[in-house]
């Protein structure tokens, strides 16, 4: 198939054809990490410019691997290096960007739709490496692709979600993602977590994790940021891993090959336990090893594939 | 003598039909079967034909951020009044969120002298009820009112001390000022942009719920049953407002309301790719609210349409949506779209000329109308112009709309204030 898409920005605008196109191409990526030496020269000559407005150590370095594995020059731009801190709107800061001639720009911003704001002012490709509390696509593709390599596909699993569905980015994704390709995704956490309206992005809402977990292929914890307790969301960290937090217990109840999923970073011993987190079910580290090849994927395809190369 | 002869006069509980209007010295001196305005007509007088048109006591938009003094890059007082001649309005009211703010006679009087100095539509300022809209102390309503004030209120911010809020009434009955409150309790807004809902979940954004605004609806009603004092409510969005609200008035309360164009023709699910032309406060409710709204306009627990004209360069516009600043401008889109409404069978043609006319200048103790002895503030407009809208066209100094490039059908053609055109489609278009 052709990929013709200038930006990856969210999942939504992704058909299924264009999501399982971008898992098989990373599946095929994935081999050249194994390698002793690890880089191919497919995107020599191609110049990446990782543009983090928002704090970033996992995500960033996924992506500057993947762009050093494909041999292209990867340069990295963060916002208290940058001229935001001078006052330069986002516009001003992308256009001057695009004159020094990119062709790629991942983006990860505070704002959500930022990336979207970007691409309009831009014709540089733009991967959005999250906005805001909107979306973090490579995160979702990568989670799918670390499902389907474990269960072999997507279609017809249940997907439990559990944590802060409200600010997270990540569960945005996955929900759009799951369920374009056919999975069952329910969303759990205490209800202050939950936003208006989820159902309606595909997801089933249950307030018992317990009934959310229990038949779950795959369990998804979120990282349960402290700062939320100012805003009521919860009350103490304690309570949280009693109520919501996966605890060797719960897998008591869990369907034998359910695999633990975590974006990261982990707050151990609050939403999911050490023992769970290191546990035989967990592929968290999985998700790691299959973020480089995902964004490699993401690279070749908007810089180095059919796009650029045949034009 | 300006003579406007042959239109359909449609004033409220006045007079309507075909009729010559004669006018002399800025005032109405004569309104006449069809036709005989040329048994009085000399060499030099102006004659208007409106045959066909139709013919209002002037337009009033009560909720308008002139921006003067301190904004001046964003709307000034000539500016935001011209915008306000060519969308029909002959008078507007002037928000208090000046810088400075308007909180004294000074600059009440500054923003008047300006405004006649332009020539165009009136502006009857509205003063702050806090002192720099600080929510700690009174302004002078005393001296505000004398020096031409109309009302009070603290627009753009709630009076969040209900302490403050219920001794602004009192204090304001013995001025009789109106009291219009922006009605919004700023915890439960917390940092949300728009609507609470499915578009906002999907976006990202984070959510007001409808309560934010309905919880200090309730509240001022509440004082206002308390202390007996004028109450309006501004920029009403929701379906939990519109019913308290009517429920007020059901018990005879003195309260009064205003919806924006906006809220009875965009949803939150037209918020899409994060355009900052759809962002404002109140933000855009659910379809719901906006049936509501609706509603609440046609069996008249909303008298008053206004436009919360709010002018931003692309400074505040061209950004993040999350730091973009809330508003749009509405003078120039708000008559086409209040017509939608008629032709849609929600309110009449004379409602929606009550709403725009003679309730605002009720509530705010104006006088208007097509009565012989009164100024000649008068509005002709062509309800079947159709036109596109292009905001690169508009008279305002900003462009925040987000009805650019919609197929409208209404026009103003003529505006007159105290006898003068202040404008004339036909000379001054700029779609002509």
């Amino acid at each position: 198939m052709e990929f013709n898409r200038k930006d990856i920005l969210d999942i939504a605008s992704l058909s299924n054809e264009e999501i399982t196109f971008i898992l098989d191409t990373a599946d095929k990526m994935k081999e050249i990490s194994e390698r002793p030496i690890k880089k191919v020269p497919t995107l020599r000559g191609k110049t990446i410019v990782l543009f983090f407005y928002e704090p970033s150590t996992r995500t960033k370095l996924s992506f500057d691997i993947a762009a050093k594995r494909l041999s292209a020059d990867c340069v990295s731009l963060t916002a208290s290096s940058s001229s935001m801190v001078k006052g330069e709107t986002l516009i001003d800061t992308a256009r001057n960007l695009e004159a020094m001639k990119p062709d790629v720009i991942v983006i990860r911003h505070s704002a959500s739709g930022a990336p979207h704001m970007l691409s309009r002012y831009v014709k540089t490709s733009v991967i959005n490496a999250g906005d805001g509390t909107h979306a973090h696509p490579s995160q979702a593709l990568l989670d799918m692709m670390t499902v389907r390599e474990k269960k072999g596909g997507l279609a017809g699993l249940r997907i439990a979600i559990v944590g802060d569905i409200s600010h997270s980015r990540v569960a945005r994704s996955d929900i759009v993602g799951f369920t374009k390709m056919g999975a069952d995704v329910v969303v759990s956490g205490p209800p202050t977590m939950i936003p208006k309206g989820i159902e309606n992005l595909g997801a089933s809402v249950s307030h018992k994790v317990d009934s959310a977990i229990q038949d779950a292929d795959v369990v998804m914890m979120l990282r349960i940021q402290k700062e939320r307790q100012s805003s009521f969301l919860f009350s103490t960290e304690r309570e949280y891993a009693r109520e919501y937090g996966l605890s060797e217990k719960r897998m008591e109840m869990m369907k034998s090959d359910v695999l633990i999923m975590h974006p990261g970073p982990v707050n151990r011993g609050v939403e999911i336990s050490p023992l769970v987190a290191d546990g035989k079910h967990s592929v968290i580290l999985d998700q790691v090893t299959n973020g480089v090849a995902l964004r490699m994927a993401l690279f070749y395809l908007l810089a180095g594939g059919i796009r650029n190369v045949d034009n | 003598m300006l003579i406007i002869r042959e239109g359909t006069l449609i004033d409220p509980g006045n007079i309507s039909g075909c009729y010559d209007i004669i006018i002399r010295n800025g005032n109405i001196v004569g309104i006449q079967a069809p036709g005989t305005f040329r048994e009085l007509q000399k060499q030099d007088d102006v004659v208007i034909n409106a045959k066909g048109k139709i013919v209002t006591p002037g337009l009033i938009d009560m909720h308008v951020h002139l921006r003067e003094p301190g904004h001046e890059y964003k709307e000034t007082i000539s500016s935001g009044t011209m915008a306000a001649a060519s969308g029909g309005f002959t008078a507007v009211c002037s928000m208090p969120n000046t810088n400075p703010v308007n909180d004294c006679a000074e600059i009440t009087e500054y923003i008047i002298k300006k405004a006649v100095q332009a020539g165009r539509s009136r502006v009857y300022p509205v003063a702050s009820i806090s002192k720099g809209l600080n929510g700690k102390n009174l302004s002078a309503f005393g001296e505000l009112k004398r020096s031409g004030a109309v009302a009070v209120t603290d627009d753009g911010l709630p009076v969040s001390d209900s302490q403050l809020m219920r001794r602004a009434m009192e204090y304001a009955m013995g001025f009789d000022l109106p009291v219009i409150s922006h009605a919004e309790d700023l915890q439960l807004t917390g940092n949300g942009v728009m609507n609470e809902g499915t578009p906002a979940t999907r976006l990202g954004l984070a959510g007001i719920p409808n309560a934010a605004e309905a919880v200090m609806v309730m509240r001022d009603i509440s004082l206002c049953e308390l202390t007996g004092a004028r109450l309006h409510i501004a920029h009403v969005s929701t379906k939990e407002s519109v019913r308290a609200i009517r429920d007020a008035k059901e018990r005879g309360l003195p309260v009064t309301a205003e919806t924006a164009p906006h809220y009875f023709t965009l949803t939150d699910e037209h918020l899409i790719e994060y355009n900052t032309n759809f962002k404002m406060n109140p933000p855009l409710r659910s379809p719901q609210d906006r049936e509501a709204v609706r509603q609440g306009l046609a069996d008249g627990t909303i008298d008053v349409i206004a436009t919360d004209h709010a002018p931003h360069s692309s400074l505040e516009k061209d950004i993040e949506f999350c730091q973009a600043a809330n508003g749009i401008i509405g003078l120039e889109t708000a008559l086409p779209l209040s017509l939608k409404l008629v032709q849609d069978h929600v309110i009449t043609m004379e409602t929606m000329v009550q709403k725009m006319s003679r309730n605002p200048a009720r509530i705010l103790g104006l006088e208007v109308g097509i009565i012989e002895g009164f100024p000649a503030d008068i509005t002709i407009f062509d309800p079947e112009f159709s036109h596109t809208i292009d905001a690169d066209r508009f008279y305002s100094k900003s462009r925040n709309t987000p009805f650019h490039g919609w197929q409208v059908k209404g026009k103003a053609l003529v505006t007159i204030v105290g006898g003068n055109v202040v404008f004339n489609e036909f000379t001054d278009g700029k779609r002509l």
